[in-house]
C-alpha cells in the first residue's frame, strides 16, 4: 500500500494554485492521473520521486516513510526504490541501449533482469546501437525498460506515450500492462488520454483545481467527466449549411444554419446531446 | 639560437595550471550550474573578475599578498618554509586564478546545457551523485570540458601581466616565453624575439586548430 497526502503551491503561467492530494494505492495496482494540462500531475509524480519537495504531508511506501514534513523525514530518490520515465526520456547519449538497461544495475544485482527485458520490449536487436540512432517509440521502450531493472517498488510513468502515433502507443500501451503484471509493479501513469486511462488502469485520481478525486470503480469515472468535458474542436472550413470541426480526435461535418456567425480557426464547442450514434 | 628554456617553463607551467584547474573546476561549476542563490551569484562574480581586471591589478594584488613583509607572505614563510614572490608555485598560484574563468565558464554552460532528467534518472536509478557525475554528466559533456583544457593552456602560455609581477624574470625559475619576449625586444634583439614569438604564434594556432577540429567531429557523431 502507498499512502500520500501532498501539498504544494504551484505558480503557473495562471497563476498560483494550491495543490492538495490524498491518495492510497494498492500495492501491484495501475493507477492514472488524469487532468487537464498545467494541472499538478508532473508536480505529484515528481514529489513522489523525491525531485521535488513538497511544502506539507507525507509519503507512505508499506513499511517506509518516504517523506513527512512534520517529522523532518525526506529520503532521496536514491533511497526511495523508484523508477521513473520521463516525458523526454532522459536516456544517457553516452551509453548503448543495453547500457543505458544495465546502468541500473547495483553491484550484486542479477544482470539476467537486463537480457530478459531486452527480450521482452524487442530491443535485443538493436542492443549495440546507440540511443541517437533510435526512433522515438524505440526510445520510449529502452526507458521504461531500464526504469523496470530494479523492479522498483513504485513506477511512475510521466505521459510516455504522448509523442508516439497511434499504432506505436496502442503496442506501447500492451507492452507496458504486460510488463506490470509480469513484475507485479505499482505503477502511476500521467495520462490526459480517456481509451488508454480505461485501457490501462485499476483506478484513476482525477486531478482537478489542486484536488484529487480518486475513482477505484472506472464506470464512475467515466460519469463524472462525461457530465463535466466538453466536446471542442475548431472550425477548419464552413459551407452554406454545413461546417467541419476538427475535435482532438475526429473530424466532424455538422449541418448548421447559414446565419451562424462561424470562421475558419475559431474554438466552437459541441453540444454532445444533439450528436447521434451508429451501430 | 635564443636559449629555449623559457619555452620549457611556459609549457610546464600551462600544463600544472590546466591539470590543477581542471581537478578543482568541476566541482565549482556543477555547483555554480545546479545552484541557484545570492551566494552562488557572488562566486560567480569572483569567478569571472580575471575577465575583466587588467591582469597587472591581479599580479600587484597577489605580490602584496604573497610578499613576506605582509601578513599572509610572512605566514607561508614561517609555517611552511615556503615564499612565493619569485618562484614557480607563486606564478602556478597566480595562473590558476588568472585562468579560471576560462575552465570554469565552458563547464558550466556544459553542465546547465545538459537536461535536468538525465541527473535525476541517474538518481531514480540509485546512483549516487558522484557516480552521476563521472558516468553521466561529465561524458555527456566532452566537447566543453576540451574547450575548457585548451583554453585554459592556451590563455596560460599568452600570459604576461600577472606573471610579470610575481615572478619576475629569473632565468630558469620564473622567465616565462612572453616574458622573454619582451626583453629581448627592450634589448633590440629582434632576431630572438621573432623566434620566441613565432614559435607561440604556431603553438596556439596549433592548439586551437586541434580543439575545433575535434569539437566539430563530436558534433558530427552526436548528430548522426
Amino acid at each position: 500500500m502507498i499512502y500520500f497526502t501532498l501539498g504544494k503551491t504551484l505558480f503557473t503561467a495562471d497563476g498560483a494554485t494550491n495543490l492538495l492530494v490524498d491518495c492510497s494505492i494498492k500495492k501491484g495496482d495501475f493507477v492514472s492521473l488524469y487532468g487537464a494540462s498545467g494541472v499538478g500531475k508532473t508536480s505529484i509524480l515528481r514529489m513522489l520521486a523525491g525531485f521535488m519537495e513538497p511544502e506539507s504531508g507525507q509519503i507512505t511506501a508499506g513499511e517506509k516513510v518516504w517523506y513527512h514534513q512534520q517529522k523532518k523525514i525526506n529520503y532521496t530518490p536514491q533511497k526511495r526504490s523508484i523508477g521513473f520515465v520521463f516525458q523526454d526520456y532522459a536516456l544517457f547519449p553516452n551509453m548503448t541501449v543495453q547500457e543505458n538497461i544495465g546502468f541500473a544495475l547495483s553491484k550484486n544485482d542479477d544482470p539476467h533482469i537486463v537480457t530478459e527485458l531486452m527480450e521482452l520490449t524487442g530491443l535485443t536487436p538493436l542492443q549495440n546501437r546507440r540511443i541517437q540512432t533510435l526512433s522515438g517509440g524505440q526510445q520510449q521502450r529502452v526507458a521504461l525498460a531500464r526504469a523496470i531493472v530494479k523492479k522498483p517498488g513504485l513506477l511512475l510513468l510521466d505521459e510516455p506515450l504522448s509523442a508516439l502515433d497511434d499504432e506505436m502507443r496502442r503496442q506501447l500501451q500492451d507492452m507496458l500492462l504486460m510488463l506490470h503484471k509480469r513484475y507485479q509493479l505499482t505503477t502511476i501513469l500521467v495520462s490526459h488520454h480517456i481509451a488508454e486511462i480505461v485501457k490501462l488502469s485499476d483506478s484513476v485520481i482525477h486531478l482537478q483545481d489542486g484536488q484529487s478525486t480518486q475513482y477505484d470503480d472506472l464506470d464512475l469515472f467515466l460519469q463524472s467527466i462525461a457530465f463535466s468535458t466538453e466536446l471542442t474542436g475548431s472550425v477548419l472550413k464552413k459551407t452554406a449549411n454545413m461546417v467541419a470541426v476538427f475535435t482532438e480526435h475526429a473530424l466532424l461535418e455538422l449541418p448548421v444554419s447559414s446565419d451562424m456567425a462561424l470562421k475558419n480557426g475559431m474554438n466552437v464547442t459541441i453540444d454532445k446531446s444533439r450528436l447521434n450514434i451508429l451501430p | 639560437m635564443p636559449d629555449l628554456q623559457p619555452l620549457w617553463l611556459t609549457l610546464k607551467l600551462a600544463l600544472c595550471t590546466t591539470i590543477i584547474l581542471f581537478i578543482i573546476a568541476i566541482p565549482i561549476a556543477s555547483w555554480l550550474a545546479y545552484k541557484k542563490n545570492f551566494f552562488k551569484t557572488v562566486v560567480e562574480v569572483f569567478v569571472s573578475l580575471p575577465l575583466v581586471l587588467p591582469p597587472s591589478v591581479i599580479g600587484f594584488y597577489l605580490l602584496l599578498a604573497f610578499s613576506p613583509a605582509n601578513f599572509f607572505g610572512a605566514f607561508l614563510e614561517k609555517h611552511f618554509d615556503l615564499r612565493l614572490v619569485f618562484s614557480f608555485e607563486g606564478l602556478l598560484i597566480g595562473s590558476v586564478i588568472y585562468s579560471l574563468p576560462f575552465m570554469v565558464h565552458p563547464i558550466q554552460s556544459g553542465f546547465a546545457a545538459l537536461s535536468p532528467a538525465l541527473r535525476e534518472a541517474s538518481y531514480s536509478l540509485g546512483k549516487t551523485k558522484r557516480q552521476t557525475l563521472f558516468k553521466v554528466l561529465l561524458p555527456n559533456i566532452k566537447p566543453a570540458l576540451l574547450t575548457g583544457l585548451v583554453l585554459t593552456f592556451a590563455h596560460t602560455v599568452g600570459e604576461f601581466g600577472v606573471v610579470l609581477m610575481i615572478g619576475g624574470s629569473i632565468p630558469g625559475q620564473t622567465k616565462l616565453a612572453s616574458v622573454a619576449v619582451y626583453e629581448e625586444v627592450e634589448a633590440l634583439n629582434y632576431h630572438n624575439a621573432n623566434v620566441y614569438a613565432a614559435i607561440l604564434l604556431v603553438l596556439s594556432f596549433a592548439i586551437l586548430l586541434v580543439m575545433f577540429l575535434y569539437n566539430r567531429r563530436l558534433q558530427k557523431i552526436t548528430i548522426i
